[in-house]
């Protein structure tokens, strides 16, 4: 198929020309942990399959996973899960042709920020058994 | 002189060569993302330091193997949706875009097949 762009057809302004910003981080951190999940759903997959293996196979996952580079994966992993489900869901707000004021973009970034990071903590606390 | 109807004169352009199928599949998949996590998480912190044994025991019950294949199926779908966009953004290049989408597609399919079948294999208890 050939290359249809025109060199000097002046191209849509990209990252670089913004004011940074966190509504601009959450934007970005929305795409990040979004292919950070992609890869992590390999450790989802490898996990069922090694419960379906035999128990040899999954005490090694298991003690992968226990491992403290393992816990730091899965914590990121966790934390990656639940901003992108509260990005997801300002996104679904969005089509649904609200939000979009200044002051309730800003509340919404700091809010999925704020609440990714207090539910990841909680649930860590939960599994840790914190008491 | 265009004698095509508005509709037709933008059909398939685009990266994509179709957006709003992919479009709306990507929010179905993400609203019904919602509960699926819930349900991830919550089992995950049910399951801590189970054995195996109990791991499998838990897929035997049809409720949780049906969630548990939905929320393999429904992010495998989101992510390759996903992932499609991210690709069709930043490779422009003919050959390394198509072999990437190439790569996407096959990886999503080799998760969810792989996926299903572990937690069949654990529900029928095989």
């Amino acid at each position: 198929m050939a290359d249809t762009r025109n060199a000097r057809r002046p191209l849509s302004p990209h990252l670089q020309i913004y004011r940074g910003g966190l509504t601009m981080l959450m934007s970005i951190a929305h795409r990040i942990t979004g292919v950070a999940l992609y890869a992590g759903t390999l450790l989802l997959v490898w996990w069922l399959t090694a419960a379906a293996t035999s128990d040899p196979y999954f005490d090694m996952v298991q003690a992968v996973f226990a491992s403290v580079p393992g816990r730091l994966v899965l914590f990121g992993f966790t934390w990656a899960l639940i901003h992108h489900t509260l990005g997801g869901i300002r996104h679904l707000i969005w089509d649904m042709g609200r939000g979009f004021g200044l002051r309730h973009v800003e509340m919404g970034a700091r809010l999925s920020l704020a609440g990714s990071i207090i539910l990841t903590l909680a649930v860590w606390a939960i599994g840790l058994g914190v008491s | 002189m265009l004698k095509k109807t508005p509709l037709g004169q933008v059909l398939g352009l685009g990266s994509a060569k179709a957006g709003a199928e992919h479009w709306l599949r990507q929010r179905v998949t993400a609203v019904a993302g919602i509960p699926l996590v819930l349900f991830l998480i919550g089992y995950i912190l049910v399951h801590r330091g189970a054995s195996r044994a109990e791991i499998v025991a838990s897929m035997q019950n049809p409720i949780v193997a049906l969630l548990m294949t939905l929320t393999i199926l429904n992010l495998v779908w989101h992510m390759r949706l996903g992932l499609q966009v991210v690709i069709e953004d930043y490779a422009h290049a003919n050959p390394t875009k198509y072999a990437l989408l190439l790569l996407n597609t096959f990886f999503a399919w080799v998760m969810a097949l792989a996926g299903v079948h572990a937690i069949l294999k654990m529900s029928f208890g095989l």
